[in-house]
């Protein structure tokens, strides 16, 4: 079993319309040396395979065609693996 | 062939019945709803992609929406020259399908955008705006949406304009376009394209609540106007 992290993040060329208010309450609290906010998605799943290489394959397909919109943003992801105990953890 | 629209109907969508009546009750046109998780587009000759907020609108709008089982039938029903109609919503699906080029981002004054624009017509010889009386320079439609900023790179949108894929821009009554008449932030103040081959066209703008006479403005009934215009003839 890998646990996926991924990144989503706009394309730098693309305007990041929330980013931009996000950035103006950080003026309005009195934090003024922020600069370029830009708001992305991190999403985590399991990929039940024991195989790295199929575990990549599969996380790619999943942000090329539905995580990520290729023509607005760029996606980056980390696994790591780990072994199911047998027993959930509540 | 004969006319008739299919309205798909996807969970959150919310414009679906205001297109049937709009359909149906004004304009007197056969139409069926096409249920999403279908894939028989049960012989219509137009498909209608409606406003709404299919699947929450979660991950980005449309792009869940796009992989249900009844789009497949209308990508193939689109790639073979069918006529397909996108709104609000519809439109957004049908740039995350890739039947139309660019995407849609967050209105840049982040605010849900809910009032009526006018819409230069920037092509008239299109199946969706034949039937636009040429003296009419715009027309007045209600908008109603968060993200319908339209965004292209610069490649695409010369494209755009140069393929005259650009239907409809917002303005100002007189037809002047300009920052002050966008209420998005689109590009070139756009409102509303179709595609290279033109039979797929998608609009921001709601011209199935511009169609009864009783609402005030009927400026919506010459875009299905239009397109019953070139199928039956």
């Amino acid at each position: 079993m890998f646990k996926a992290t991924v990144l989503i993040k706009r394309r730098p060329s693309i305007l990041d319309p929330q980013g931009v208010a996000v950035e103006k309450g950080a003026k309005h609290l009195g934090i003024s040396n922020i600069k370029n906010t830009r708001i992305g998605k991190l999403i985590e799943f399991d990929v039940d395979v024991t195989d790295r290489i199929a575990a990549e394959k599969e996380v790619n397909l999943y942000c090329s065609k539905l995580l990520s919109n290729p023509i607005m943003e760029d996606f980056e992801f980390t696994l790591s693996e780990w072994i199911p105990s047998g027993e959930e953890v509540k | 062939m004969s006319l008739k629209f299919g309205v798909v109907v996807f969970p959150g969508s919310n414009c679906d019945h205001d297109a049937y009546y709009s359909l149906r009750k004004v304009l007197n046109y056969d139409v069926e709803f096409l249920w999403h998780k279908d894939t028989d587009l049960k012989q219509s000759s137009v498909i209608l992609l409606p406003g709404g907020f299919s699947y929450g609108d979660y991950l980005r709008t449309g792009a869940i929406a796009r992989f249900s089982p009844i789009m497949n039938s209308v990508i193939s029903f689109a790639n073979k020259g069918g006529i397909v109609i996108g709104i609000c919503n519809g439109f957004q699906i049908l740039l995350e399908a890739g039947l139309l080029p660019g995407v849609m981002i967050r209105n840049n004054s982040l605010k849900f955008a809910c009032k009526d624009v006018y819409l230069s017509v920037e092509n008239r010889e299109t199946i969706f705006s034949s039937e636009i009386s040429s003296d009419k320079k715009v027309v007045k439609i209600p908008i109603a949406h968060g993200e319908g900023n339209y965004f292209a790179d610069s490649d695409l949108l010369k494209e755009l304009e140069a393929n005259k894929q650009i239907l409809f821009r917002y303005s100002d009554e007189d037809g002047n376009i300009n920052d002050e008449s966008n209420p998005n932030g689109s590009q070139l103040n756009i409102a509303g394209i179709v595609n290279k081959n033109g039979n797929v066209m998608g609009m921001m703008p709601h011209p199935e609540r511009a169609c009864d006479p009783t609402l005030g403005r009927i400026d919506g009934q010459q875009i299905f106007k239009s397109i019953a215009n070139y199928i039956l003839n």
